[in-house]
């Protein structure tokens, strides 16, 4: 029973839970259809959702900050748009092009984050409108889908990186994983990312402790913008296109991939493994409908609602049963040193 | 005489609809301890705030060293040597005890955080104040005097030279103060600075070697602790002669329980926590549970109240027995809990003052009922008027109410609910000496005119000696006596609780 009320109350558990359950899922899929046991299929999860693990883990920052980010989406596809542009209309070499979405993408996120901090406004109102604008600005540039045939551009997207013989990940995977290494070290071992879990704690003490707490809410949402920049670019390696609708509706595939990884709305709680096995459910569920054949991919949507609810529901029994438990290691805290007279 | 460290001059601060300071003069030397005294919102932590950049002010100079300094950010006075422990918890409960000691400066190997020196030398810090937890868990495992001295300890581990203390004490128990007060002398010889905030006078007079006396907003002077009588530093802090202060220690009569049960609980406890707990408690009886921390008295209170279900005994309430499994139920049976944790709970800080009052009222009445707003506004200031609640006005948000009259706000809004038993849990702690007094006898008023019962809990023996006809002595989550009329006096309580059974 005490194990059992430690690993409930343990920060985890949410994240063990959505580990388990994406390996039921694999385990199901192995044991159902043949092929399912390639490891190229597991590699294949990391390839085809590069751009959403980048854009989750921007997502996550501003989330663990009682924040959110509903632009990401559409900074995803003006990115793709604008890379396509500069490359295939005005001739502009990739070395150059990439760096400089990335900057526009950065900047966007610093100017959302200046606005919300400064004047203390509401993130999902400016993220929203910040999501149409840069929706109405991609397609002003083009209503109709630019290919992107740069050769230097497309060797890199077909690229293949041998992972030990087994099979091979693509550029996109490879930058995907590095995001999710450098964020989980700087939120477990930076000023920076300890900054950011106490400002989601409670902000007003994080001020009154002496917290950087304006220019640290700034930099979240920037990280968020430079997220969506490079998840975009992940996202035109794979399209290779650039098109007014990419992305639509990733910014909540990205919060529902954060949340069934442990993240709390709330602020101040998340856990950066947890996300990447939360985009991994999504894709691991994708896989299956691939492989069945006949279901529609909507499908990834109603199991995703689903899990989504249940896991919310999850999070509030966790956290009743958190405070009762802490409520009871309160009364033992206080016990005089003597110890309770009664056995 | 020492060098002065700090000096404010005429400091004024001004918040819509209140003068909160005008023309303060504040001066601080080296190696003193230097007490801000002064009724609930005199203005001693805008002061504070005001010097530490929390608010900005409207007229004045701040000398730091001799030198016009203007901290605008709690960081930049932070840098400035001024380490401050507010009144409100400023910690981050998601955080480990560890972190919450060292974040903003945490110890760091090859440029990343360095959590194993950070444990070991958090553990080390407490050990100093004597507190033995585990520093790797989270801040929430805690209770509120643990996260005191967490707090605490985070304030004094900084090179600082200022150190600011609001109301540090204010849920300590005796030994935890005593333990504090250890460190402060020490930091003291070092030459530090120390301002202490407390409505505790023993504690002041225990420890401090000056007072500045603030009165709405104003200054009142600067004294010399020695020079200064008790008598006189209240008459100074109320603004009233030094005769009519000593009636503020003139007893009331206290009241005649009468021989009808109200609420009678027999063999009750709660598996975990209480054991085996016998209260009767008749009408227009003022009942005690006297204790040290963690004995049992909360716990009790909220058995009666159902935040915890009993798990055996039974408790009858008018002669019928009653299932008391959810505060709702006991709200029903006219019973109301004043929580001894108002700090960070009981305050819906959104709403202004008049909704914080009714809010417990409604509840009860059901959401659905309507309370017409002058009835609203007559049950409001009553409660301001009875409890001296310092507020510009009835509508004023409650957040922008000094500490102690938000925890007037939270008494008041249990009293509005017109129970036949109002248990109150520590609800002196943080509230100044005349206001204190004040509700010493509402209790006893209560119960004498209109037949209530109350049951207080608190951990100042004289206030409970004065108030209750019976007190209960626990110890160790069980009753280990009961005192009535002649035999309550401090002596016997104390007796009690140390182990020589009645
Ligand atoms: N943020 C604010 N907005 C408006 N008024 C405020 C604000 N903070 C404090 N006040 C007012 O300023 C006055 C002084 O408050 P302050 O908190 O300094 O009192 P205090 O002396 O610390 O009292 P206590 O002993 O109760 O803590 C009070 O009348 C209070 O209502
Ligand atoms: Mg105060």
């Amino acid at each position: 029973m005490k194990f059992v009320n430690n690993l409930i109350a343990s920060k985890y558990f949410s994240f063990f839970v959505t580990v388990l359950l994406f390996m039921i899922l694999y385990a199901v899929g192995i044991m159902t259809y043949k092929g399912f046991m390639r490891p190229q299929v597991f590699f294949n999860l990391f390839i085809d959702n590069a751009a959403l693990i980048i854009v989750t883990v921007g997502v996550t920052f501003t989330l663990l900050i009682a924040g959110i980010d509903l632009s990401v989406g559409a900074v995803l596809a003006l990115t793709c748009m604008m890379l396509a542009y500069l490359m295939e209309n005005t001739g502009v070499s990739p070395a150059l092009a990439v760096p400089a979405v990335l900057v526009v993408g950065t900047a966007f996120g610093a100017f959302q984050g200046y606005i919300i901090t400064k004047f203390d406004l509401q993130p999902f109102i400016i993220t929203l409108a910040g999501m149409f604008f840069c929706r109405g600005l991609t397609a002003v540039i083009s209503r109709d889908t630019i290919s992107i045939s740069n050769p230097f551009y497309v060797g890199i997207a077909s690229a293949r990186i041998g992972v030990f013989g087994l099979g091979f990940v693509s550029v996109g995977a490879v930058v995907a994983l590095l995001v999710l290494i450098v964020a989980a070290i700087v939120l477990g071992y930076t000023k920076l990312g300890r900054t950011i879990f106490a400002i989601g704690g409670n902000e007003s003490s994080a001020s009154l402790m002496g917290l950087p707490v304006f220019k640290t809410k700034v930099l979240v949402y920037t990280i968020s913008g430079f997220c969506s920049a490079l998840g975009g670019i992940a996202y035109s390696l794979i399209m290779l296109t650039g098109y007014n609708l990419h992305g639509l509706g990733m910014e909540m595939d990205a919060i529902a991939s954060s949340v069934i990884g442990g993240t709390l709305l709330t602020g101040g709680v998340a856990f950066i493994p947890g996300t990447l096995f939360g985009v991994l459910i999504q894709g691991v569920i994708l896989t299956f409908i691939t492989f069945q054949g006949t279901l529609s991919a909507w499908w990834t949507k109603i199991v995703i609602g689903a899990l989504l609810c249940v896991f919310i529901i999850m999070q509030a029994f966790i956290t009743a049963h958190k405070s009762r438990l802490s409520s009871k290691s309160s009364l033992e805290q206080t016990t005089p040193k003597n110890g309770p007279a009664n056995p | 005489m020492a060098n002065v460290l700090l000096e404010m001059r005429q400091i004024d601060k001004i918040f819509p609809g209140v003068r909160a300071l005008s023309k303060v003069d504040f001066t601080l030397r080296a190696g003193e301890i230097h007490s801000l005294m002064g009724e609930n919102g005199a203005g001693k932590s805008t002061l504070v705030k005001v010097l530490t950049g929390v608010y900005g002010r409207d007229g004045g100079t701040i000398l730091l060293d001799g030198k016009e300094t203007t901290p605008r950010t709690t960081k930049e006075a932070q840098e400035c040597g001024i380490s401050t422990v507010y009144q409100e918890v400023n910690l981050c409960s998601n955080l480990t005890v560890a972190e919450n000691i060292f974040i903003g400066r945490q110890p760091k190997k090859h440029g990343f955080i360095d959590w194993t020196t950070m444990n070991k030398r958090a553990a080390e810090l407490l050990q100093r104040l004597s507190v033995r937890i585990d520093v790797t868990k989270t801040l929430d495992h805690y209770p509120v005097a643990v996260q005191q001295m967490i707090a605490i300890a985070r304030a004094v581990d900084v090179s600082a030279r200022i150190l600011i203390l609001d109301e540090p004490t204010s849920s300590l128990d005796e030994q935890e103060t005593q333990k504090l007060f250890t460190i402060i002398r020490q930091l003291k010889k070092q030459g530090m600075g120390i301002i202490f905030i407390s409505h505790f006078l023993d504690q002041v007079y225990e420890l401090c070697d000056r007072i500045t006396v603030l009165r709405n907003g104003k200054l009142i002077g600067a004294y010399d602790v020695d020079k200064l009588p008790k008598f006189e530093l209240i008459a100074k802090m109320v603004g009233k002669s030094l005769s009519d202060v000593q009636d503020f220690e003139k007893r009331e009569e206290k009241s005649q329980p009468s021989e009808e049960m109200f609420l009678e609980a027999s063999h009750i406890g709660c598996t975990g926590s209480l054991v085996d707990m016998d209260v009767a408690i008749h009408k227009g009886e003022v009942i005690g549970f006297a204790g040290l921390l963690g004995s049992g008295r909360t716990e009790t209170a909220e058995l009666l109240f159902g935040i915890h279900e009993i798990t055996h005994g039974a408790i009858t309430v008018n002669g019928k027995k009653m299932h008391i499994k959810e505060p709702m139920a006991a709200m029903k049976q006219k019973i109301a809990f004043c929580p001894e944790d108002r700090k960070s709970s009981g305050i819906i800080e959104d709403l202004s003052v008049r909704e914080n009052i009714i809010l417990a009222m409604q509840a009860k009445d059901g959401m659905f009922r309507h309370i017409p707003y002058k009835e609203q506004v007559k049950i409001t200031d009553d409660c301001i008027k009875l409890l001296n609640i310092k507020v510009s006005s009835r509508e004023q948000l409650i957040r922008n109410l000094s500490g102690g009259n938000q925890q007037k706000v939270i008494i008041a809004r249990w009293l509005a609910t017109q129970p036949e038993l109002l248990i109150l849990d520590e609800p002196t702690r943080g509230i100044d000496v005349g206001t204190k007094s004040e509700i010493q006898k509402m209790a006893i008023t209560l119960a004498k005119k209109r037949g209530m019962c109350v049951i207080f809990i608190s951990s100042e023996m004289d206030e409970m000696v004065r108030t209750c006809t019976k007190l209960i002595v626990l110890r160790d989550r069980r009753k280990v006596a009961e005192l009535e009329n002649e035999d309550i006096s401090s002596e016997n309580v104390m007796r009690a609780i140390a182990g020589g059974e009645g």
